[in-house]
């Protein structure tokens, strides 16, 4: 309870640091509802350090903070999913604080399944070339399963299940799956 | 943001005008989606057991809440309007009374029903024998169905027809019951049709859905990358399976065939026994019970509260033994595990669904034994059962009671003694047990066992839909803190887009196996004459073409012109049609998607096409 107590000041705190009008355009430009907006705040500036608070809107946060939060520290894709939404140009995969609220709307539960589908590929695209081919899919099968070469699949297992899964998905059979064939077949997966 | 800002410089201004007012539009809808999100029953607790347990932990506790509500509505639609005129009569509160008209053409012998009460000086304890099994001072209470004996109530000038109420109510709640649950499985039904017609999807979903990503906790992530290993395993198995099955000599089939014969041969005889038992433990129950007043005594010990469990001791039983039985047989089947595991559920659902029945069939057995002429002219055993409504009523009362205490009691004795030895004791092969898992299919069939019994139960126990309501929130928290403290995730979890559809198809199979025993209590056997608001009426069914007489001229006749084969035969043809054009429908539809999949194979080809999707 005294969590939720915290919880509830620190967001009062917030939303006064937090402009009205950027509020607003937030809410516009994403997914998200006031409420995780200003959580998203909340959670944001914990991550930076104390002297950087005030201005939390335009610091970055370094990849190993934003790895620290829950949600992505259990996650087989964290590195793909700071590397995908981080708008850093030195390469370091920083996130600022619009990268976050970008992140956070596009795994939101209103995002529409195009969004999803569209960041869903370009996180699995591990060699960032624009199309899933066989080493993607074996990386991904890969940190499905677990890091540990025990949980890994045997190779005659993995080249079934890759073959198995181009036969599904690769439409135009030039044995790599590009934006469209993906966003195919996962607008018919109940799962996604 | 920038591509936004481009955009509104080209709009026109009406254009403009529309985008605002739509945006403002969408910002009242989400404040008050916020607030009814406020209002929803326990999302919190719902939301981390998503975050520490996976989806499809979470869709049976998700399910749960809905059986709450679904109660809660039953409750209030049957105490508004059967409890609460028969009440406000009955204490006279408003100007009210009620009207009792005596039963004609009916044998007085018929109409003799005293129950007794609890008159006199008693002891405590049988207060507590009679709240477990309904009887005593609960009997005359408005729980059971001898309570409303009422044919009409006044409520300050209006005339409050109670026994067309009583059905009316009852139809609409089990309409009511199957429009929810078909609403709510429309979703998965489309979901499901779209999966099972391309089934070559299932790797594609399993490898680009497949991650769970409302997991934080790092062991519950462990666990579903074992999981997900596990899956793929054996799906690749399976299809090896597939193809050696395919590979079968002729002499492997008819090994196999008449194996697969023999075995269902047992599972027929399991079932038979179970239902057997069921039969004789009901039959011995009413002979001994000697709690109505046809002994004059009433032995007040615990060997008759036990006598009066007996046919829920003995369901239970049957609901724990078969299962295991069904699938220690299944190994000899040699199917392949999917099937396997939907053929084990399919057997338990049935057995657990087909004791109530057995259990209602020799209760009415028992009812209906006629051996006099006296009896004859009431239709039903007048002597044993002067209000037999109540008697099932209170078999229904004590089914339920006896579920919520065996849930209690499995989660108190059985669950947390193992936590305990599991934590304290390190020998081996305690540890090699372990925790147990929360098997989703049991829990699941267990409360939709309970609530074909709720539905089954309403009509002959208005307020058993609150019973079932309390019944369902406590257990909603037990089983919660059940699985946080004793239980570890699943190593083979369902996927929660399947398990929602089929909890959905089972509850709605229990529905309709609930309406059969309603629909011969009510139109089949004669209505007691001693108690009840169906007194002067043969069946409970009479009371509407009774109401319909009463109805000017013409409307009787387009009801009656409805009722008829004139008109259903060709109602009938019309709707087979428009089935057939929907089938053809879709047969045309799925064309179409092949023939475009070819397009698109063939204009990938075209350099321009290539282009404009990068």
């Amino acid at each position: 309870r005294a969590k939720a107590e915290a919880a509830r000041a620190a967001m009062g705190g917030s939303a006064s640091l937090l402009p009205r009008e950027a509020l607003g355009e937030y809410q516009e430009l994403t997914f998200l509802s006031k409420q995780e907006i200003l959580l998203a705040y909340k959670r944001f500036s914990e991550l930076l350090p104390k002297e950087e608070r005030e201005n939390a809107c335009s610091a970055r946060v370094p990849k190993s903070r934003i790895l620290t939060l829950p949600e992505l520290r259990a996650n087989p894709f964290q590195h793909r999913i700071c590397r995908v939404f981080s708008t850093s140009d030195d390469g370091d995969d920083s996130m600022s604080f619009e990268d976050f609220l970008d992140m956070l709307s596009a795994f939101s539960d209103s995002a529409t399944p195009d969004v999803k589908s569209h960041y869903a590929f370009r996180i699995f695209d591990f060699d960032d070339d624009g199309t899933l081919d066989r080493k993607d899919l074996e990386k991904l099968v890969n940190c499905l399963t677990g890091q540990g070469e025990e949980s890994r699949l045997s190779n005659a297992e993995m080249e079934q299940l890759i073959r198995n899964i181009l036969e599904e998905s690769d439409i135009d059979k030039d044995g790599t799956i590009n934006l469209s064939e993906f966003q195919h077949v996962v607008s018919r997966s109940p799962d996604f | 943001r920038d591509c936004q800002q481009t955009d509104i410089k080209y709009l026109s201004g009406w254009k403009q005008w529309k985008r605002t007012s739509s945006k403002s539009l969408k910002k009242v809808l989400n404040e008050v989606k916020e607030l009814s999100s406020y209002l929803e029953l326990w999302r919190h607790d719902i939301h981390s057991i998503e975050g520490k347990f996976g989806t499809g932990i979470q869709s049976y506790f998700s399910f749960l809440r809905f059986l709450v509500l679904l109660n809660f509505i039953i409750f209030i639609l049957m105490f508004s309007f059967v409890t609460l005129p028969s009440v406000i009569s009955k204490y006279g509160v408003f100007n009210s009374s009620f009207v009792k008209i005596p039963p004609k053409n009916t044998e007085p012998h018929c109409t003799y029903y005293k129950p007794s009460g609890n008159k006199g000086i008693v002891y405590f304890y049988t207060y507590l024998k009679d709240l477990l099994s309904g009887t005593g001072f609960l009997e005359v209470t408005s729980l059971f169905y001898g309570y409303y004996t009422i044919d009409a109530a006044w409520i300050s000038m209006l005339r409050y027809n109670l026994p067309l109420a009583y059905l009316l109510a009852t139809f609409a709640y089990l309409a009511l019951s199957l429009i929810w649950i078909i609403k709510r499985s429309v979703e998965g039904f489309k979901q499901n049709l779209v999966h099972a017609e391309d089934q070559f999807q299932s790797y594609c979903n399993k490898v680009f859905a497949g991650w769970d990503f409302c997991i934080t906790d790092p062991n519950a992530a462990r666990l579903k990358h074992r999981s997900l290993q596990y899956e793929l395993q054996t799906d690749l198995e399976e299809e090896r399976l597939k193809r050696k099955i395919a590979d079968r000599t002729m002499k492997e089939k008819l090994r196999i065939y008449s194996l697969r014969i023999f075995i269902n041969i047992i599972v027929i005889a399991v079932l038979s026994g179970c239902f057997y038992s069921i039969y004789r433990a009901t039959v011995f129950s009413q002979e001994n019970s000697n709690v109505s007043i046809r002994h004059g005594i009433r032995r007040n010990s615990v060997a008759n509260l036990l006598v009066q469990y007996l046919p829920s001791i003995v369901i239970t039983l049957a609901n724990f033994i078969a299962p295991q039985i069904f699938s220690f047989l299944i190994r000899f089947e040699d199917y392949s595990p999917a099937f396997e595991i939907r053929l084990t559920l399919l057997r338990c659902v049935f057995v657990r669904l087909a004791n109530i029945g057995v259990l209602l069939f020799s209760l009415w057995s028992q009812i209906s034994y006629c051996a006099t002429d006296e009896c004859k002219a009431c239709g039903y055993n007048y002597e044993l059962y002067p209000c037999w409504e109540s008697e099932v009523g209170q078999e229904m009362y004590k089914l339920m009671i006896f579920d919520f205490i065996i849930i209690l009691a499995g989660v108190l004795f059985m669950d947390f003694p193992r936590k305990l030895l599991v934590t304290h004791c390190s020998c081996k092969p305690v540890q090699w047990c372990g925790l147990q898992e929360f098997g989703i299919s049991d829990n699941v069939l267990e409360i939709i066992y309970g609530q074909t019994i709720c539905w089954i139960g309403t009509f002959f126990s208005p307020l058993l839909p609150a019973i079932a309501t309390i019944k369902y929130f406590i257990i909603f928290y037990i089983k919660k803190i059940s699985l946080i403290h004793t239980r570890k995730p699943a190593a083979r979890p369902i996927r929660a887009s399947s398990s929602n559809f089929f909890f959905l198809v089972v509850l709605l199979i229990g529905l309709v196996l609930a309406f059969i025993p309603l629909g011969i209590s009510i139109a089949h056997i004669p209505s007691s004459k001693a108690c009840g608001p169906f007194r002067s009426f043969n069946t409970s069914w009479a009371v509407v073409p009774d109401t319909i007489r009463e109805f000017p001229t013409g409307l009787q006749q387009v009801l009656y012109g409805i009722a008829s084969e004139a008109f259903a035969v060709p109602f009938f043809m019309v709707i087979c049609l428009i089935m057939f054009y929907f089938i053809a429908l879709a047969g045309a539809h799925k064309r179409v998607v092949e023939q475009l999949r070819e397009q698109l194979v063939m204009v990938s080809f075209d350099p321009l096409f290539c282009t404009s999707k990068v």
